[in-house]
């Protein structure tokens, strides 16, 4: 069995690799300005939730593009959320929203 | 350890319990595409260890599957994790102390659901915590993917879909989840809610790889936008290790950078676009 697509992976560590390392290995970073320092500090909240809202809404259309689909998916995260917010556990919202899609998709609502 | 760091790692351990049992599920989905498409399972098994992203790896069976030369696929790549730069930068200035070569081994294990657990942990326990890191990336990411991802191939279709089970939703869900303990007052709750809908609008556009990273580069300005809170820095920093932040330094950026926000003359074009 052929093994060349090995040499693929590699080439895909590679071009991944600097963008996950070079701010990290950067020389300096801390000697930024605050603010440039503050804006870093809303990359987490901004990005999470960009993921999340992007990953629950949006979906591939194939050749028309992309559009906002609205379905149990956003109550399976939205349950997730409000545990999370309520008893600050990301375990028990996982479970919650995960069985709360499972059964709606199993009631044939999803 | 203290009695604090203790419980903030209990609560990382079933976070990352969370997030592997997502990664369990689609890197299954994975094995079983990369044998469909031919590969061997230690091309499939490279894929996972080396390239370690799971958008492009689920990208790149396709293509080869369609026989596309490795150029696209290798550009295509490039830019599905572009997004990394973003965590890596917001990660950087954490990390300093760390010794360089440590850190050049932690950005291999970079990925979305590394950085969420890692920056909710240090939020959490208000410094760097290293072997919390390492519990994230590694035990809660890593290990579950390329376990699950020869299961995979090895299994094959006896694999069920993880959208029955409900599991596609585990991932969108736990960034959301652990997005809300981030949010510790006004400018990252605007932070969020802008990268939220600025993601989605831009995904509608020119898809979501672009999309997301739109909303992170974004949201962050909005976040800025907002008045200092009243009581200084929401973040409490705690230098406890040669690790943690120096105190005055964050608190003083921090506090410097609140100032200069109230003190920005309403007419001058501030930070957003």
């Amino acid at each position: 069995m052929s093994n060349e697509l090995v040499l693929l992976a590699v080439l895909m560590g590679a071009v991944t690799y600097p963008s996950r390392a070079l701010p990290m290995l950067a020389p300096g970073i801390e000697r930024l300005p605050a603010r440039a320092l503050l804006y870093l500090r809303l990359v987490g909240p901004a990005v999470l939730a960009s993921i999340a809202a992007s990953q629950t809404l949006v979906q591939g259309t194939g050749e028309t593009g992309y559009r906002i689909v609205i379905g149990v998916e956003i109550l399976g995260v939205v349950a997730c959320l409000l545990v999370v917010a309520w008893r600050r556990n990301l375990f028990l919202g996982l479970l919650v929203g995960v069985g709360l899609v499972a059964a709606l998709r199993y009631a044939g609502l999803g | 350890m203290t009695a604090d760091l203790r419980a903030a790692r209990r609560q990382l351990v079933l976070d990352s319990l969370g997030i592997a049992v997502s990664a369990v599920g689609f890197a299954l989905v994975f094995g079983l595409s990369a044998r469909s498409a031919g590969y061997s399972l230690v091309e499939t098994s490279a894929m996972s260890l080396i390239g370690f992203a799971g958008a492009a790896q689920f990208a790149a069976v396709g293509y080869v599957a369609q026989g596309l030369p490795w150029l696209p696929i290798i550009v295509l790549t490039f830019f599905l994790n572009a997004r990394h730069l973003l965590y890596s930068a917001s990660l950087a200035p954490r990390l300093r102390h760390v010794p360089l070569v440590q850190r050049a081994a932690m950005a291999h294990f970079l990925t979305d659901e590394a950085f969420a657990l890692a920056a909710t942990h240090f939020h959490r326990v208000g410094r760097v915590d290293i072997p919390g890191y390492w519990i994230g990336a590694v035990v809660g990411v890593f290990i579950p993917w390329n376990v699950a991802t020869i299961v995979g191939y090895l299994l094959g279709s006896a694999i069920p879909d993880p959208a029955v089970l409900g599991l596609d939703i585990v991932f969108p869900a736990a960034m959301a989840g652990l997005a809300v303990g981030l949010m510790t007052g006004r400018r990252e709750v605007v932070a969020a809610g802008a990268g939220a809908s600025i993601g989605v609008g831009a995904s509608l556009i020119v898809g979501p790889s672009v999309g997301i990273v739109l909303g992170g580069l974004i949201g962050p300005l909005l976040g800025m936008a907002m008045p200092a809170p009243a009581g200084g820095p929401a973040e409490p920093v705690v230098a406890e290790s040669p690790l943690a932040l120096q105190p005055s330094h964050m608190a003083d950026a921090v506090a410097e950078a609140d100032a200069d926000a109230e003190l920005e003359p309403p007419d001058e074009p501030g930070p957003m676009p």
